[in-house]
């Protein structure tokens, strides 16, 4: 039913112009070969994301999950589903990370970071899950807490942390404890967003041992629970060790203590369920937003007209094989309307004007290698959203600058780091997905990691690395085989592979989004057919702050 | 109905052409005062205001908002919410209808609509009551006076005795002529009381001496009448009409067989399986009884049909507008409050017998606030939700509240009439049936349900209508399978609740963002919800998985297999729950309201509870299941307060006790201890459900 209503409304819009945007974008041929074969291959990819998805998201080992729920805790992400709006979308951030980077598995790092709506409005949620090693903080748990803070500064996002931590996980202290980025940054970050007047709120749902008493206690508005939350800088061991003091933890620093005597936390909460209806009325009396100006957005926002699971077939799984980023625009913005920039002009990078959800989105997608053209045109329309205050939206699909005698002779280099200084200085929301390749300065030009995108995400088939593992291989190999050659040995077909394959093989495996999202390069995987929601909630999430005006540095001309 | 009134219209131009008027309404009521309350005040003031008259209300303390005061063109406070104090204070109501200069007071049902006294001081006051001459009332309120009349007037009534003597031999041979079973009543009786049947020659002793113990106790006298004793008959009663010209003409029957408490809920007109002739010398012999006691206005006379013989008795006569009206203006294409304002005023009858016509069936149904299940029990509180089908082309809805307002304690728990007219029995029985599931009530308890399954019981179906219909069909009208709850009810009650949920949790205020509709959406995972409810005392666990498309779920009801299920919402006179469960589409009614969310579709309500969070139970505010405080279990009028503060008290002893539909309620200690504190209350004052009344000092802990 819905596809015959899709059918006959893309029927109606071909080639028409209205809403001061053409409608884009075509319908597959879904009997083609290649279109079946990279359907099925991104089907699988997806699938694969899925399963992984679902293993990381039951937690920590069967015994812990008994052992928590025994106690009458609610398991990590249903505190979450309870503490969100009824219907709620909750956009989780990097589900995946730690993936495959300890010995012992470490499932979404033992944290969850989270945007979701908490009485209409976005909050920015971080909780432990103490299924996992008892909420410990490794060095990639510690990364991703502050990577969601960061996100809750610059969006500016009410905090709620629901603490459930045994605090750094000891054996990597090293890693957790001493550095700029490491655990102590958690407390700078409360107090600084505090006093930038985004409200922290904390949940004690279990131990808050040492460092971790400070995330209640610098807290503006703090919850605790009875017979289950502790707050104390040194637990009943370490007292005793310290001090011959023999005490129970819960009159060391439970609920009844921090309430009624200490002041450390201010709601007294029965249970799990009590104490996130807590946190709910807490944030119902924020008055938050009430500074804002009212920004009434159309309610009624035309999906696009063309089926965005059409994705699979048309981007498919092998990098190499090119595909028009305007299918992929086409399916992910209103209407499927887009109003092309310089349609004419520097044709591997496509510029344009859109709309999502009703909020206006400068859209920049890569149709091919950057050429000087190219660059020029993506630099002048980032200065267009910039001064008109429209957020950008990035698809990656790039291979690179264009490289070559005539390329630097044509001013590649100050082209292409003029579009670096325009992404760089663009102060406006940001939001970058790799629907494809991110190689070299492609990756900078289209607003990889570095260039503090708002929110930054890569589709299950996306590869991110220097240069393409077979580029990477060759230019090793022309170096050996100079180098053998100049020791007078002979270079054989066996030795070219022997230098090439290692390479080859580790650029492979270190280009995929698992190994990128493992280590919290990216804000997570999603699925193709999932890109205009996420993009959707982040623009959501960001336009929470005001929109900042951008200064650019010097283009050198 | 537009059809009915074009059919009226019809006629009174064909009347009006060969009448000449004798009197004129405006000239003689130009304002009317309407001594009631509820739907019957909106219902007269609504016909006033069609004749240009002035309508003047008059309401008590409870009544402040209601809808009848909103309604007129002045209203007038009385007093405190007690009917004594308020609708049944003659003085004061005569009193404002000078002030109002309102030149006839319309006295609805009830109240003082056959008060004796207050129409013979209306008439001394020179007001018009619209109702029919003092001696008329007088005559038709004693049993044993109307009777006599009746006899006279050759209108067949029941065998008996009303005699004088009261010797034990004079009543036991007196029952010997009459037969048995045989009724034993009070002759100052009424509502059942003093009142015992005699099956047989054996029981008469022991069941005569109960009867007059009972009177004695309740009317301070105990003079008897016998009376044959017709087993389960049927109750028809003929509306008529005179006017003070000598006319007096009938407009059929209606029949209101089914009873509960000796009290109407359905009705109809005409009534079912009778013969024209029968149904023409019912209409006679209820015409030669308004001529009989000089009657005039609106009357009904009501009589005993035997089930089978189909043979007629007078039982009384009532000198007033009945609640069931609207059936007889429905299959008449009348409005009989126009005829009594109209014969109030002098006029004539508008129409001759021959010219009154009776076209289709029409049923009502009461709407109360009561409790089937339990023995009819009536309910008051707030009308926390009320959504009532939409009036249309034949379907009448007679109310006087609105959504927010309270069924008071003080009066009539009826919520509204639903009064549905069809071409034939069976369409209005249809569109009656179709009509009651489109009720959704929330914050008390109806019979709406209970009218379902009446409407559509077999033996109701077929016309086969008598005074002990409800018993005799008991299995049928409260089924088991009431109690048990269908896998589909369950889901609707989940996904209705999450959809309905998802709606409200924005909050609406300047901040909209921007609107990324939400859909329980998760990252590369699925949404798994439990929700627990409860329907009774049972518990129903129900899992939801949210599926990709939209609107779309997979649900299991007490870990039974999943099923695929889509739902959406849509407001439409209230909201519906369109769902598909399992290729099973349905659209029911759908409400919550606090932890009630309620389903509604052809079989009616069906009400599932969420649980109380702990932490509400343990420490709410006005917490119920406190060990520290007595409250009142249901709205009420507190009769007395047993203790004082300082007062030891063990459990269980008795603390206060509160009135509520005549029922006592006695609220006991629910531990031992000593009383801190007394509510300042005294007898009468009214208490609503869960007011603390009294509290105990806090224990010591341990």
């Amino acid at each position: 039913m819905l596809k015959l209503l899709r059918g006959i409304r893309r029927l109606r819009n071909q080639n028409r112009q209205y809403h001061g945007a053409t409608v884009i974008g075509s319908e597959p041929n879904k009997n083609d070969p290649y279109y079946q074969e990279n359907k099925a291959r991104m089907d699988e990819l997806v699938e694969e994301l899925r399963q992984k998805t679902n293993v990381a998201v039951k937690g920590g080992p069967d015994e812990a999950i008994k052992r928590h729920t025994a106690r009458g805790k609610l398991l990590v992400r249903d505190r979450i589903n309870r503490l969100v709006d009824e219907g709620s979308d909750v956009l989780e951030l990097s589900t995946l990370a730690a993936d495959g980077l300890y010995k012992g598995q470490v499932p979404s790092a033992g944290i969850v970071t989270a945007i979701g709506k908490v009485q209409g409005r976005d909050c920015l949620i971080v909780a432990n899950d103490a299924t996992v090693k008892a909420g410990t903080y490794f060095p990639i748990t510690v990364k991703k807490h502050l990577r969601a803070q960061a996100i809750a500064q610059e969006c500016r996002l009410p905090c709620i942390y629901l603490v459930d931590s045994g605090g750094a996980h000891l054996p990597d202290q090293a890693d957790v404890f001493p550095d700029r980025e490491h655990f102590g940054r958690i407390f700078y970050n409360q107090a600084n967003m505090s006093a930038d007047g985004i409200p922290q709120i904390s949940v004690v749902m279990g131990s808050c041992t040492a460092g971790g008493a400070y995330i209640p206690s610098m807290s503006d508005e703090s919850i605790i629970i009875k017979e289950q939350g502790t707050i104390f800088l040194a637990g009943p061991p370490l007292v005793k060790a310290a001090t011959g003091e023999t005490v129970s933890s819960e009159d060391l620093g439970g609920a009844d203590l921090h309430c009624r005597q200490s002041g450390v936390t201010d709601h007294y909460a029965l249970d799990d369920e009590h104490s996130l209806y807590l946190a709910r009325n807490v944030v119902a009396n924020l008055n938050w937003n009430n500074d804002q100006k009212a920004r009434i957005y159309p309610t009624n926002v035309d999906e696009p007209i063309h089926d965005i699971d059409d994705l699979h077939g048309i981007v498919g799984a092998n990098i190499q094989r090119p595909f028009d980023i305007r299918e992929v625009i086409a399916r992910v913005v209103d209407g499927s309307r887009f109003h092309e920039f310089k349609q004419l002009y520097g044709e591997t990078l496509v510029c344009g004007f859109a709309s999502i959800y009703g909020h206006p989105i400068g859209v920049i997608g890569n149709n091919g290698v950057l050429q000087s053209e190219a660059a020029l045109k993506g630099s002048h329309f980032i200065q267009l959203c910039a001064a008109r205050k429209i957020p950008l939206l990035f698809l990656q699909n790039i291979t690179g600058f264009m490289v070559g005698r005539e390329a630097e002779a044509g001013g590649i280099a100050k082209n292409g780091a003029k579009m670096v200084t325009a992404v760089s200085c663009f102060k406006g929301p940001k939001i970058t997905v790799l629907v494809g390749g991110s190689f070299g300065a492609g990756n900078y030009g289209m607003c990889g990691r570095a260039y503090s995108p708002s929110f930054l995400y890569m589709w299950p088939n996306a590869r991110i690395s220097v240069m393409g593992g077979p580029q990477a291989a060759t230019v090793l190999s022309l170096v050996s085989k100079d180098k053998a050659e100049r020791s007078g040995k002979v270079w054989t077909e066996e030795d070219d592979r022997k230098v090439r394959a290692p390479l080859e093989n580790q650029f492979e495996m270190e280009g995929k989004p698992y190994f990128s999202t493992a280590r919290i390069w990216d804000d997570g995987i999603l699925a193709p057919r999932d890109t205009r929601k996420v993009i959707g909630l982040s623009l959501s999430a960001a336009l929470n702050a005001p929109f900042k005006e951008s200064k650019f540095g010097v283009f050198r001309m | 109905m537009n059809k009915l009134w074009q059919f009226q219209c019809f006629q009174i131009t064909r009347r009006s052409s060969h009448v000449e008027r004798k009197a004129d309404i405006k000239r003689n009521i130009n304002k009317v005062l309407i001594a009631n309350r509820g739907e019957i005040a909106c219902r007269v003031m609504r016909t006033a205001k069609k004749l240009g008259i002035q309508t003047v209300a008059v309401y008590s303390d409870a009544d402040k908002h209601a809808m009848h005061v909103e309604m007129a063109d002045k209203a007038y406070h009385i007093g405190p919410s007690p009917t004594a104090l308020s609708y049944l204070n003659a003085e004061k109501i005569l009193e404002v209808a000078k002030r109002s200069k309102s030149q006839a007071i319309h006295p609805g049902y009830g109240f003082l609509s056959e008060n004796v006294e207050f129409c013979e001081r209306c008439a001394n006051e020179g007001v018009i009551f619209v109702g029919p001459p003092t001696s008329a009332i007088r005559d038709m309120g004693i049993k044993s006076t109307s009777k006599a009349i009746m006899a006279n007037a050759g209108v067949p009534i029941v065998k008996g005795y009303h005699g004088e003597g009261q010797s034990f031999d004079r009543l036991l041979s007196e029952a010997k002529r009459i037969g048995f079973p045989l009724m034993i009543k009070a002759v100052r009786g009424g509502g059942g009381k003093g009142m015992r049947i005699a099956m047989t020659e054996a029981e008469f002793e022991t069941q005569l001496e109960s009867a007059k113990r009972e009177s004695l106790k309740s009317f301070g006298d105990d003079n008897m009448l016998l009376e044959q004793y017709i087993t389960d008959p049927r109750h028809v009663e003929v509306q008529v009409f005179a006017d003070m010209h000598g006319n007096a003409v009938h407009l059929f029957e209606r029949d209101c067989s089914v009873q509960r408490r000796h009290q109407k809920i359905i009705e109809e007109a005409p009534a079912p399986g009778l013969s024209e002739e029968t149904r023409r010398s019912l209409g006679e012999a209820a015409v030669r009884a308004a001529k009989a006691v000089g009657y005039v206005g609106a009357g009904t006379v009501e009589f005993i049909l035997h089930r089978q013989t189909h043979e007629f008795h007078f039982m009384e006569m009532n000198t007033r507008l009945q609640v069931e009206h609207p059936i007889t203006e429905m299959i008449t294409g009348t409005d009989l409050v126009e005829w009594q304002l109209r014969i109030a005023s002098g006029e004539p009858l508008p129409f001759t017998q021959e010219e009154i016509l009776r076209k289709g069936h029409a049923v009502e149904c009461r709407i109360y606030a009561e409790e089937p299940r339990a023995g009819f029990l009536p309910r008051a509180g707030t009308l926390h939700r009320l959504t009532q089908p939409v009036a249309e082309e034949n379907v009448r809805i007679e109310t006087g509240v609105r959504q927010g307002q309270e069924v008071s304690v003080h009066y009539d728990p009826m919520i509204a009439k639903l009064v549905v007219w069809g071409q034939d029995r069976n369409e209005a029985l249809a569109k009656t049936r179709r009509k009651l599931s489109e009720y959704q009530v929330a914050g008390l308890e109806t019979n709406v349900n209970f009218l379902l399954r009446l409407s559509g019981a077999n033996a109701f179906v077929s016309g086969d209508v008598h005074t002990a219909f409800i018993p005799q069909h008991e299995a049928e009208l409260f089924p088991e399978s009431d109690l048990e709850l269908t896998e589909e009810k369950a889901v609707q009650a989940a996904l209705g609740y999450i959809i309905k949920s998802q709606l409200e949790s924005s909050p609406n205020d300047t901040w909209k963002g921007i609107s990324v509709t939400p859909t329980s959406w998760r990252s590369n995972y699925q949404l798994q919800k439990k929700i627990n409810l409860k329907f009774g005392e049972k518990d129903v666990r129900v899992a939801v998985k949210f599926e990709a498309a939209p609107n779309s779920y997979s649900v299991s009801v007490n870990d039974g297999q999943w099923l695929s299920a889509e739902a959406f919402l849509t407001s439409q006179n209230g909201l519906r729950l369109i769902t598909k469960v399992n290729d099973k589409t349905s659209n029911v009614g759908f409400l919550t309201y606090d932890r009630e969310i309620h389903v509604y579709d052809e079989n009616g309500q069906t009400v599932l509870h969420l649980p109380v969070p702990k932490y509400e139970s343990k420490v709410g505010a006005g917490d119920s299941l406190s060990s520290d405080s007595a409250s009142s279990p249901t709205p009420g009028v507190l009769e007395k307060i047993l203790v004082t503060a300082g007062d030891k008290v063990v459990k269980s002893q008795p603390l206060f006790v509160v009135i509520a539909m005549k029922m006592e309620y006695v609220v006991r200690s629910p531990r031992d201890g000593v009383i801190s504190t007394v509510a300042d209350l005294k007898q009468g004052d009214a208490v609503g459900k869960g007011a603390v009344v009294v509290s105990l000092q806090e224990e010591l802990s341990q």
